[in-house]
């Protein structure tokens, strides 16, 4: 934990203990600049987020374009948090029927970039893949594969920029630009909850500036006391008209999912 | 232990896997259709090769999890039934096998199928599955291997052991099919060096590990080659009875392998070498072999490289494809384009992922062989997803070849177009 959020933390229990109220609302960002605050409500955001462990989870993901016509992808995942670097991945396809079974395998880093392996069942081989592909379409949805990586500081610089309502939700409004320079996006403007530091609502903006896609996060559930999870996420791009609805059916925590459990040998047996 | 004992353990215990084991069924069933642009080059009075095949597939899967997957079993049959070739007309077992695993090993014992290497154009050190040839031209199908196969996961990376008992014999056209020489290869008159014939007990051992952005694959082999030499067999040639047919010849080989693939932003290197050994008995019958005029090479140890590039174009021309690029040059140490496919041969190719919801895809290739300006093969491959359980395919194959030495030449009248309707459950 660095220094920041150890004072932050300290200071809001003395305020909670002599006021009797919940330690998180005591927040603080007074005497910062824009990006100081940024930065400091996205150490928050990960700061909470932290020691989640692993954790399977069962998503539906609802393709529609413009006209209206769906598209279904069926598909399981676990993910295993990894100390001070980014989480590890394992996505396993269950529908379309024709992809069924192929699975895909992410390390995902924070100083380089991230390892992947696709594991493709008809041939029985496993190929290493360029992680490149940042802004690439996910399964032909509206999500990009860096809409779907784990959240880490590093990728983004930060910059407060209000405070707004979301769905009549309390937010900070931050923009984060993305410091890779194969992302998709030259900014995000993201709304977290000033209760919980979730995210709310996300604008994409395009290389050319334009607005591209906004994604909505709703039905949060929390886990283990302490973990809040959207159970759905739509993403609308503005510029197709086309959107994706991914929505998690089951979610586990800490289900002794280890190491092993992620290695380019053993993806051959994910099912 | 008592019979009663017995009985009461072994129902306890039928209740306790029956309570775990959950079954699933999928897979797919599909229709084929592939004309030939040009009549058979091997047509005779009583032989003409087909103009036109229909197809029916099927591979069904069925998985028993037992154990939450601690222990799996998986029967996947196939099956073809083809318009005109017989053999073609063909079913396999392409896996019935029961695999486990601990935290750093792994078992699978039964058919299976595996595969190595990292190339795209031709598959070098992938060796342990026999090719079923009939299925497609570009060797991608494979038949069914029985095997135990023993993997550990190590920090120094995954070493994997094989013990193969059986063997299966290539599948090769009928006299009325595409894809043959001018002789018919007889499947039924396969012969062997080994004197446990198919079931000589082949033995593979392979370790991989990854550092960093570099994947790295060792393999070697022993046991019976995949590849079979053909000759003509003196017990027909003698018969002036008898049609001449060729006879598939399966020698003992030693095999070594390296494999390689940099991952470096958006250029993937691949590299695939082998060094094929013989035993120096058979190099000298087959010697006496072409002095007889029953084959027309001999047999040489060799080594055998495929080595390239593939790079991607992520979003290009303001679209949502990935479009790759990919070249790799193929070279054999005998360079004899009489006896081999990739003696010396250059692969340019490019791929292109729509990244659509119907997951459509395009793969454009041209292989040209470098000794001979007049050798060279055009592929397309497209497919695309009708609805949400079909898929079709589209592929073009256009062999030709000017020189009638070349191994090539025996398919230059193959050329064909065939679309594929797949539906999946």
């Amino acid at each position: 934990m660095n220094v920041f959020v150890k004072l932050t933390a300290s200071f809001a229990a003395t305020v909670a203990l002599m006021s009797g109220v919940s330690a998180q609302a005591e927040f603080s960002l007074e005497g910062l600049s824009a990006e100081q605050q940024g930065l400091a409500i996205a150490k928050e955001r990960k700061a909470r987020d932290l020691g989640w462990g692993d954790s399977t989870s069962s998503v539906i993901m609802t393709l529609r374009n413009a006209q209206g016509e769906e598209s279904i992808r069926e598909m399981r995942m676990k993910s295993l948090e990894v100390a001070n670097d980014g989480d590890k991945g394992l996505t396993i396809f269950d529908t379309p029927k024709d992809v069924k079974g192929t699975a895909f395998l992410n390390f995902s880093h924070i100083e380089k970039s991230d390892d992947q392996w696709l594991y493709l069942p008809a041939l029985k081989r496993v190929k290493r893949i360029s992680s490149r592909n940042k802004s690439g379409p996910f399964m032909g949805s509206e999500f990009a594969y860096e809409d779907l990586s784990s959240f880490e500081i590093e990728k983004y610089s930060f910059k407060f920029l209000a405070e707004e309502k979301v769905n009549g939700i309390d937010c900070y409004k931050i923009e984060q630009i993305p410091t890779d320079k194969n992302s998709g996006y030259t900014r995000q403007v993201a709304w977290l909850d000033k209760e919980h530091f979730r995210g709310q609502k996300v604008d994409f903006y395009d290389r050319k500036k334009s607005l591209l896609k906004t994604l909505t996060l709703s039905d949060y559930k929390l886990y283990l006391g302490k973990y809040w999870r959207p159970m759905k996420m739509d993403m609308l791009n503005h510029q197709t008209e086309k959107s994706t609805e991914l929505n998690t059916l089951e979610l586990a925590f800490r289900t002794g999912l280890k190491d092993s459990d992620f290695n380019k040998a053993t993806l051959k047996r994910a099912r | 232990m008592t019979h009663k004992n017995l009985i009461l353990l072994s129902s306890f215990l039928l209740a306790q896997t029956a309570h775990a084991v959950e079954f699933e069924v999928s897979g797919y069933a599909g229709l084929e259709w592939r004309e030939y642009f040009e009549t058979g080059q091997f047509n005779t009075t009583d032989v003409s090769q087909a103009d036109r095949q229909y197809g029916i597939v099927a591979e069904p899967e069925m998985v028993w999890s037992l154990s939450e997957g601690e222990h799996t079993i998986v029967f996947k049959p196939f099956a073809r039934i083809d318009s005109d070739d017989q053999e073609r007309t063909h079913g396999d077992i392409r896996e019935l096998s029961w695999m486990t695993y601990g935290d750093d090993w792994e078992i699978t014992a039964g058919i299976s199928k595996v595969y190595w290497g990292v190339a795209e154009s031709q598959h070098l050190v992938d060796i342990i599955n026999q090719t079923d040839f009939v299925e497609a031209p570009d060797g991608e199908d494979k038949l069914g291997q029985p095997m135990v196969k023993l993997t550990l996961l190590r920090d120094w990376g995954t070493l994997t052991g094989f013990v193969l008992p059986g063997f299966r014999e290539r599948t090769f056209s009928g006299e009325e099919g595409r894809f043959r020489p001018a002789l018919v290869v007889d499947t039924d008159n396969a012969q062997y060096e080994a004197g446990e014939e198919d079931a000589h007990v082949d033995y593979a051992l392979r370790w991989s590990h990854t550092f960093e952005d570099y994947d790295v694959g060792l393999s070697w082999f022993q046991g019976t080659s995949r590849d079979p030499l053909l000759f003509v067999d003196p017990a027909l040639a003698a018969n002036p009875l008898a049609t001449v047919k060729l006879a598939p010849y399966y020698a003992q080989i030693n095999q070594i392998g390296v494999d390689l693939q940099a991952t470096l932003d958006s250029w993937l290197w691949k590299f695939e070498a082998i060094y094929r050994s013989y035993n120096e008995s058979l190099m000298d019958d087959f010697d006496q072999f072409e002095q007889l005029g029953l084959v027309s090479q001999s047999v040489d140890n060799y080594s055998a490289v495929t080595g390239g590039f593939e790079y991607t174009f992520y979003s290009p021309f303001e679209t949502i494809w990935d479009l790759g690029v990919l070249t790799e040059y193929q070279y054999d140490s005998r360079e004899d384009s009489q006896r081999v496919v990739g003696q010396n041969d250059l692969f340019v190719g490019s791929r292109i992922a729509f990244n659509d919801a119907e997951s459509s895809e395009l793969l454009l290739g041209f292989i040209q062989d470098l000794d001979n300006a007049g050798t060279q093969n055009i592929i397309l491959e497209m497919s695309t997803r009708l609805g949400s359980s079909v898929k079709f395919n589209f592929d073009v194959f256009i062999p030709m070849s000017d020189d009638d030495n070349n191994i090539s030449s025996q398919f230059k009248r193959d050329d064909y177009v065939q679309l594929g309707l797949n539906y999946y459950y």
